[in-house]
Parts: C-alpha cells; sequence; structure tokens
C-alpha cells in the first residue's frame, strides 16, 4: 500500500499531468531549445554543429539585422504613446456618466478581435495609392503629391502603426477603464468642495492616480512592439526595401526561407533579450508602486 | 450649459466611433460592389445595384466551406482541450499541496514571459521530428497548452475560500469529484474568458498555420484568405465578401459574450 503523502502526490499529478506533458513537450522543450540552437550551426537536416558565440559575431556585420532592430525600435516609439494616449482619451470619455457606453465601448474594442488578415485586407484598399479612401479626402482637401502609403519609403511604416493604433487601442481602453473606476469618488467630490476645474483634477487626481496602469500599459505595448509581424507581413511584405524589416520578420525569413536555423534562434534570443529587459522593469516598477 | 457638454461628450463619442467603424462600413459596401467601382472617384457608399453575387461566387472560386471548417474543428478542438486541461491542473496548483508544486508552476509563470516568436522555429523543428508538420494537429498543440489558461484558471479558484474544499474532503468526496462537482461549476466566469480568448485567437491565428499548413485542403480560413488576395489582387469585391464573411464567427461570439471580454482583460490585465 502507498503512503497518505504519495497517494497525494500522485492524486495532484494526475490533475496536473494532461497539461503538464503538452506543455513540457510542445512550450518549455522548445524554449529551451532555442537557446542550445542559439550557439549552433544547423540547417535542418543532419548534424547540430555548436559553433560558440559564432552567431552573435555574425549579427554584427548583418545590416538587415541592423535595419530591423531599428524598425523594430522606430515601431515602438511611434506605437506605444499613440496607443496609450488615443486609449486613455477614449476610456476618459466613456468614463463619463452618459447612456449607451456599452455600445461604444464594444465599437472601440471590436477592431481589436477581428481577424488581421480581413483588417489589412480592408486597410490596403483605403490607403491605396489610387483612389484609396484617405487619398480622395486628402485630395479634397487639397494636398498634393499624395503619398503612396505601404508602397511609399517615408509612409510605410507610418501606415502599419497608425493600423496599430486603430486596431490595439480598444484593448487598452478597457484597462484604462477597469484603472478610472478603481478611483475613488471622495477625491472628486474633496476637489470639487476646493474649486477644482476639470483640468485640474486630470492633472492632480486622476493622471496620478492612474500611473500604475499607465505604467502596465506602457510595459505591455512595448512588449508586443517587439513580437509585431503579420500585420508588417500582411501590409507591406516588411518593405519598400528594408523600410519596414522589423526583426520577427528576419527571424522567420532567416528560419523558413533561408534554413538557417541557428543564427534564427540566436536572433530569437535577442528578441527575448528585449523583452526580458522590458519585463525586469516592469518589476522593479511595480514593487515601487506597491512600496509608495 | 449641462446640455451643452453633453452635446459635446455624445459628438466626440460618434466621431470616434465613425473611424472604428469606417473600416468595416468600407469593407461591407464594396463586397456589394463591382471589383471596378471598388476605387472609383467619387465614394459610392451605397451600392447600386448591390452585388449579392460576390458573396455566392466566392465559395465557388475558393474552398471557403472546406476552410470553414477545417478552422472550426481546429478552434474547437483547441478550446476544449485548452479549457480542460488548464482547469484540471490550476485545480492542483491552487488548492493541493504536493512535492514540487512551486517549482512546476515557476516552470509555467517562467514560459508566460518568453514571447511565442521566440520559440516558433525550435517549435516547428521538433513539431517536423514527430511528422506534424502540414497537420491541424501540430495547430491545436500550439495553442492548447499555453500557460496562461494554467495562470488564469489557478488565480480565480486561489479567491474560492478553501473551507469550501476541506468540508468536501472530511465529507469524504475524492479530489476528482470536488473539481467535478463544486470547483467546476464556481468557475463559471472565468471559463467563459478562457473559452473567449482561446477561441478568438486560434480562429484568428495567422503566423502558426501560414508556418505549418502547405497542403491546399489543410489550410485555415486566415490563410485561405491571404491566398485568394495574392492570387487575385484586383477581385476587390470578392475579397472584401470573403473578409466580412470570415469575421462573422468572431463576430457572434464577441456581441454575445462582451462582458467576459471586459470582465476578462480587466481581471488579468491590471493585476498581471
Amino acid at each position: 500500500m502507498l503512503d497518505r503523502k504519495t497517494r497525494r502526490n500522485l492524486v495532484a499529478y494526475s490533475f496536473i499531468a494532461p497539461n503538464f506533458i503538452g506543455f513540457a513537450v510542445f512550450t518549455l522543450g522548445p524554449v529551451i531549445f532555442a537557446f542550445v540552437l542559439a550557439f549552433s550551426q544547423w540547417n535542418g537536416n543532419g548534424a547540430v554543429t555548436f559553433v560558440g558565440l559564432d552567431n552573435f559575431v555574425k549579427m554584427g556585420s548583418d545590416t538587415r539585422f541592423w535595419s530591423a532592430l531599428k524598425n523594430t525600435v522606430v515601431y515602438a516609439v511611434s506605437a506605444v504613446p499613440f496607443t496609450m494616449a488615443s486609449a486613455l482619451g477614449m476610456a476618459l470619455l466613456l468614463n463619463s456618466r452618459i447612456r449607451g457606453k456599452e455600445v461604444f465601448r464594444a465599437v472601440a474594442f471590436f477592431p481589436y478581435v477581428a481577424s488581421i488578415v480581413a483588417c489589412t485586407a480592408v486597410w490596403n484598399i483605403i490607403f491605396s495609392p489610387g483612389a484609396g479612401l484617405v487619398n480622395v479626402i486628402l485630395n479634397s482637401l487639397g494636398v498634393e503629391n499624395l503619398p503612396k502609403w505601404a508602397a511609399d519609403k517615408h509612409w510605410a511604416m507610418f501606415t502599419v502603426v497608425t493600423f496599430s493604433i486603430w486596431k490595439d487601442m480598444g484593448y487598452y481602453m478597457v484597462i484604462y477603464l477597469a484603472g478610472l473606476q478603481g478611483i475613488s469618488q471622495e477625491l472628486y467630490e474633496a476637489a470639487s468642495l476646493d474649486g477644482a476645474d476639470a483640468r485640474q483634477k486630470f492633472m492632480y487626481i486622476t493622471w496620478p492616480q492612474l500611473k500604475p496602469t499607465t505604467f502596465f500599459i506602457i510595459i505591455m505595448l512595448t512588449i508586443n512592439s517587439f513580437k509585431i509581424y503579420d500585420r508588417v507581413m500582411l501590409i507591406t511584405g516588411g518593405g519598400p526595401g528594408t523600410e519596414t524589416l522589423v526583426l520577427v520578420y528576419h527571424i522567420y525569413d532567416m528560419a523558413f526561407s533561408n534554413s538557417r536555423f541557428g543564427y534564427a534562434s540566436a536572433l530569437a534570443v535577442v528578441l527575448f533579450v528585449l523583452v526580458l529587459t522590458v519585463t525586469i522593469i516592469q518589476f522593479k516598477g511595480e514593487k515601487n508602486y506597491a512600496n509608495s | 450649459m449641462r446640455t451643452a457638454k453633453k452635446l459635446f461628450l455624445y459628438g466626440g463619442l460618434i466621431l470616434v466611433s465613425f473611424i472604428f467603424l469606417v473600416p468595416f462600413m468600407w469593407m461591407l459596401s464594396s463586397s456589394l460592389k463591382l471589383d471596378k467601382d471598388v476605387l472609383t472617384i467619387p465614394i459610392k457608399w451605397f451600392p447600386n445595384p448591390p452585388q449579392w453575387r460576390n458573396y455566392i461566387d466566392i465559395w465557388k472560386k475558393i474552398p471557403l466551406l472546406l476552410y470553414t471548417k477545417n478552422t472550426l474543428k481546429i478552434t474547437v478542438i483547441t478550446t476544449l482541450v485548452q479549457l480542460f486541461t488548464s482547469s484540471f491542473a490550476a485545480y492542483a496548483f491552487a488548492k493541493l499541496d504536493f512535492k514540487y508544486r512551486d517549482q512546476l508552476f515557476l516552470a509555467y509563470i517562467g514560459t508566460i514571459a518568453v514571447p511565442w516568436q521566440v520559440y516558433m522555429v525550435p517549435q516547428f523543428i521538433m513539431m517536423r521530428s514527430l511528422h506534424l508538420n502540414d497537420s491541424h494537429t501540430a495547430i491545436i498543440m500550439l495553442h492548447a497548452f499555453s500557460a496562461f489558461g494554467v495562470f488564469l484558471m489557478r488565480q480565480f479558484y486561489m479567491g474560492i475560500p478553501d473551507e469550501l474544499c476541506e468540508a468536501a474532503r472530511i465529507d469524504g468526496m475524492s479530489e476528482y469529484k470536488i473539481y467535478a462537482k463544486i470547483m467546476l461549476p464556481l468557475s463559471k466566469p472565468a471559463l467563459s474568458t478562457l473559452v473567449i480568448f482561446t477561441f478568438v485567437n486560434t480562429w484568428n491565428d495567422f503566423l502558426g498555420p501560414y508556418i505549418y499548413l502547405t497542403t491546399k485542403v489543410k489550410k485555415t480560413i486566415q490563410i485561405g484568405l491571404r491566398v485568394f488576395m495574392d492570387d487575385y489582387t484586383q477581385e476587390y469585391g470578392m475579397i472584401m465578401a470573403a473578409a466580412m464573411l470570415s469575421l462573422i464567427p468572431v463576430m457572434i461570439i464577441f456581441f454575445s459574450l462582451q462582458k467576459y471580454f471586459v470582465e476578462g482583460i480587466a481581471a488579468t490585465g491590471v493585476k498581471g
């Protein structure tokens, strides 16, 4: 007979096993494998050769890698603040006492759940250089030399970033709404008694109280910016030239178009380090908010 | 004064909503146009006569029914596996005391911070070595065992008082029975959140099926739509009709379970 403790352990393991086996094989294993491959050379067949830091040294002279890194940062720096600000603005509008709140919220949130393929399909037509909606409107406003958007060296990244703001802001708006609901009404009542106007209430109550939420949103947005791929592929195809080539695009190319699995994994480790850095900043920041 | 403010507020909201909706209205309007009328000046929002044919012809042009079936199969199985296995595992993590519990849970938490894009390459190699590439099983395995599901369910179970389980144990209920008879019925809100997130993620997934599914008859609706757009770049009317159709299942799920979406984001989002 098994003793009580062993039995208790076995029961617990039987609960975990169905998920953990799948998780270990399809997630945990590949994560560990990625770090092994990063220090190896492998074309997908035959032997895996250990090459030490070779892959990372090669990145130094890989101009596409540097463009990808630069573009990823440019994307993050432009998408993060604008998505955050629009999400906050929309949340503030929706937080007032109005009718049909749920309808507006659903409308703002829907782009987030709509498929990327369908959304980019319509985006490409709206931003079509010929007679797309955007250029028709700009033209009627008297703008000359209309941009070719996704095919335009100077506007391709802009086209992707505006898409991201439109698609993602509803999600962050919902997080902001939850944050706003957590602010005590007494603070506002006290401020009203002191004769504070709307601007002062925002500056001295809403904004400081929302700091942890804003911090969390900026972290999430930054991490998600590092991971973008499919929207870039579907809107610009990484072009024109290397104008919108992003990090994950380069990883995908190296692995699935060039069968350089070792090098692709080394690039993936760079992505991981970027994300990890932001995550550590998040941990530190959350501790600060917990203390204050 | 107050009415002026209200008017201003509603005006602002309607304007912003318009920005969100215009692309979908454009999609709907274009889906009822002849290809040559999609990009014409001036813009006609109400096609006359509406080309309902686009919605009929698309089914013949590409195997849309097959794509829908494939996607539905993958999505439903993934959601069921995810729901069952993660709520099962989460029960042990939240309510049972056993050896290596914290270490095992740390393995889950650790991978939440690792983006899928970091390990998509070795994952593909591993699936290929198991001969799972170009199969629906690969896509299901890719989504079904996410650490997120276990984490979400565990957080929810932690909020249920331990005394409830203790009392049931004293009554002689087995752990399996406590899970099935007490915990599962109580966790409907968390389960609903998980269903929606898994369903929408799997239905909309692009990169996963794009990497794995190479045979035409196995493709999902997102990949099918993309291939159609590449092959028939000028057939705007039909492209938009197919895009509209691909949105319908998510639209139904979203508008009927919107509440759980919002609650799920608020719960997992703010607390991290």
